[in-house]
């Protein structure tokens, strides 16, 4: 308990030195908004494995270390070293940070539709852009285990994409967040918000990396607005190094038939939190959430999806898979609220999970909470082994044991990566996923 | 070629394989008839290497080597196949993807390069026509929704790719209709070769009608009971396996 008021005290101290360099201090609400969060802040501190949503995850690793926010320092970082990250064969806004700042040197913005826009969510407070009052930090919830009220404490940085009623942006914006070696432990606050008006459409990505193997704690959070009608595809690659911590929170709101496709795929980092609240706020929407995730050695990655069904006739389809090596540990809560009102519901979900060792583990929790009576609900959860009338069938043709394993796991995780629609993204993916898996080893055509 | 002396084998602490002795030599095709449960598909695993066999007596010698000894992967590199009654549904891995890892496989045991796509194609489509399969069916994944046919001649269709030296198909005829039987046995006939040796095990002696085998053997009980000539098999298919049983009583327990 005193580790923890330690830990949060350093960030309430950082908030005390650094708050005045913070974007909006022209605008009451923007600083209405962090004192809010800073007081519920300080209340909460960081959860422990007594409240039930965190029971698996401890997350006392992250609050060990004295995290910082790093200067505004590019260090020579130059597009050079971030090529391995981006898709060659997708044209693309680009919006960069480093370490939680925004880069603009990094960055790239191509020509917009009118209204559109493409920026840095600091750039777009500062302008006072008219729809900021209405989205931002409405949607991520700051009354519960710490992480985002202290995000939205700092509100520091991060993607601002907004379209207009009926703008459709052909290509999508891909958001880098890199971490570099600093002396210090850094803390990045990733703060994304993304607004889809009536009838438009948008692609997004956010990448999560790290450029060198150092441990730095990123608290990310993403708001999204889907309104009447509109389109949101959302990838959330997560390669961060094998010693960072990240906690993140995708919080969705969907108005009517509107639709959300999200892939979140996390393949690296020593403590990894992924949350996914989606609200059915009007009916006949849909929401796709799929899921990736990939750990070994004493890895742990929890993700916690959330469906509130609280309109009726929308249909929300989950499929989470993961494949556990090692000593590693996942997670895997899939809550579904269906209210009283939302008749014919329409909504399944599915995780499956390999475990390559017997030291590693998964707890896997479907949560299913049903108030309405004309519904279709299902749900699955397995947790196996490979085949091994599979593996020796493939040895029995001549491939070695350690090959015919590596194409079973890969086979396994291939088809989370067969659901993503945007060729260049799933090669990418597949890429990181072959290095991954197979160390290096490609494997051809597999499927 | 083959050499099975007293091989006896436990599954799950049951012995099955009470006995086999079997000389197979190059340019020969032997065929293992025998009823339901009587130990043939036991015989193929352990042939091909399958793990969870306890061998407690015998040896077996292929190409003068200790085949026991091998992994299932050096047997295959080695030019043994196995042809599965029942073959594996490998979810997520292509069959083109199969047959090229396996045939590069064997090709880097033996020193060769591995064959260019081209090449590769070219010799796949030559093997699909003979087996009257579509391409389609190479990007499909392995043997997933199949039908019982198809699995069949998919599993010739990696042989004949594979050319090994050493064929064993089991139950290779069991589901299939006149004309994919005929088909089947082409595959098989196009293998036949003073290089090669094939071991046919079947319960009926219809595809004998095919691929005209040059032993035939009977196994009953894990044990071989008696061996002949291709009318052997014919007189099986007229009278069953009963006198077998009954033969063997008579003179004891001796095999062979
Ligand atoms: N994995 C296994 N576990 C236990 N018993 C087995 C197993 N495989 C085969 N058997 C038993 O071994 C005997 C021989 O089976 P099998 O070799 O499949 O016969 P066949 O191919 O001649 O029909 C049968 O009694 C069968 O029940
Ligand atoms: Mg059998």
């Amino acid at each position: 308990m005193n580790a923890s008021l330690e830990t949060k005290d350093i960030y309430l101290d950082a908030h005390a030195h650094g708050a005045k360099d913070l974007a909006g201090h022209q605008w009451p609400w923007v600083e209405q908004t962090r004192r809010r969060a800073l007081a519920q802040f300080a209340e909460q501190g960081f959860p422990t494995t007594r409240d039930e949503e965190w029971r698996y995850t401890n997350v006392t690793p992250i609050q060990r270390n004295a995290f910082h926010p790093a200067p505004k320092d590019l260090a020579g970082l130059t597009l050079e070293r971030l090529k391995p990250f981006v898709f060659p064969d997708l044209p693309c806004h680009r919006l960069v940070f480093v370490n939680g700042h925004f880069a603009p040197q990094l960055s790239k913005l191509c020509k917009l539709p009118a209204g559109a826009i493409v920026s840095s969510l600091a750039g777009a407070i500062d302008r006072g852009a008219a729809f900021l009052q209405h989205h931002l930090a409405q949607y991520a919830p700051t009354d519960r285990y710490g992480f985002a009220a202290l995000n939205t404490a700092f509100l520091v940085d991060g993607a601002c994409v907004y379209l207009p009623r009926d703008v459709i942006l052909t290509d999508p914006v891909h958001v880098l967040f890199v971490s570099t070696r600093r002396n210090e432990p850094v803390l990045a606050q990733p703060r994304n918000l993304f607004v889809a008006e009536a009838n438009s459409r948008m692609v997004l990505i956010e990448s999560y990396i790290s450029l060198d193997d150092t441990r730095y704690f990123t608290n990310a959070i993403s708001e999204i607005v889907a309104a009447e009608n509109a389109a949101v595809e959302h990838y959330k690659l997560g390669q961060e190094s094998a010693e960072a911590y990240h906690i993140g929170g995708i919080y969705v709101h969907q108005h009517a038939n509107s639709r959300f496709v999200s892939h979140n795929v996390t393949i690296d980092g020593a403590l990894v939190r992924n949350d996914i609240d989606v609200l059915f706020e009007a009916e006949g929407s849909e929401c796709i959430l799929n899921g990736l995730y990939v750990a070994s050695n004493r890895q742990h990655i929890d993700n916690h999806t959330r469906l509130d069904h609280a309109r009726p006739r929308c249909s929300s389809r989950e499929f989470y898979k993961g494949v556990l090596d090692g000593r590693a540990r996942a997670v895997f809560n899939g809550r579904i609220i269906v209210r009283q009102d939302a008749q014919l519901t329409d909504a399944r979900q599915e995780n499956k999970n390999l475990l390559l060792s017997r030291d590693a583990e998964v707890d896997t929790k479907p949560q299913l909470e049903i108030y309405a009576d004309d519904v279709k609900c299902s749900h699955g959860a397995t947790v196996g082994q490979l085949d091994d009338d599979a593996l020796y069938y493939l040895r029995s043709r001549g491939i070695d044991a350690a090959t015919a394993r590596h194409v079973l796991t890969y086979a396994f995780a291939k088809d989370v990566l067969n659901r993503m629609t945007l060729e260049p993204i799933r090669s990418y993916v597949e890429n990181m996923l072959t290095m991954r898996l197979l160390q290096g080893q490609t494997i051809e055509k597999l499927a | 070629m083959l050499s099975i002396k007293n091989l006896k084998v436990n599954v799950q602490g049951k012995p099955i394989l009470q006995g086999i002795d079997l000389r197979v030599n190059a340019g020969e095709i032997h065929a293992i008839m025998g009823p339901n449960g009587s130990g043939k598909s036991t015989l193929a695993h352990v042939l091909a290497g399958r793990d969870g066999y306890e061998v407690t007596a015998g040896d077996v010698t292929y190409l003068g080597k200790d085949l026991l000894a091998m992994t299932p992967e050096e047997r295959a590199r080695a030019g043994v196949f196995l042809g599965f009654q029942y073959p594996v549904e490998i979810p997520g891995v292509s069959n083109i993807y199969l047959l090229k890892a396996a045939l590069n496989a064997v090709r880097k045991h033996q020193g060769l390069d591995e064959l260019d796509a081209i090449d590769f194609l070219a010799l796949i489509k030559q093997k699909l026509k003979m087996m009257h399969m579509s391409e389609e069916l190479l990007y499909r994944s392995v043997n997933e929704g199949f039908s019982g046919g198809e699995k069949k001649r998919n599993e010739i269709l990696q042989m004949a790719v594979l050319q090994p030296t050493l064929a064993i198909l089991d139950e290779t005829d069991s589901g299939l209709d006149i004309d994919a039987l005929k088909v089947v046995a082409d595959g098989v006939n196009s293998l036949r070769s003073p290089e090669r040796a094939i071991i046919i095990v079947t319960h009926y002696q219809r595809l004998l009608n095919y691929i005209v085998p040059d032993r035939v053997h009977v196994l009953t009980n894990g044990r071989i009971a008696k061996s002949g000539d291709r009318e052997l098999a014919l007189e099986l298919d007229k009278r069953g396996y009963g006198w077998i049983d009954a033969e063997v009583g008579q003179a004891g327990s001796t095999a062979q």
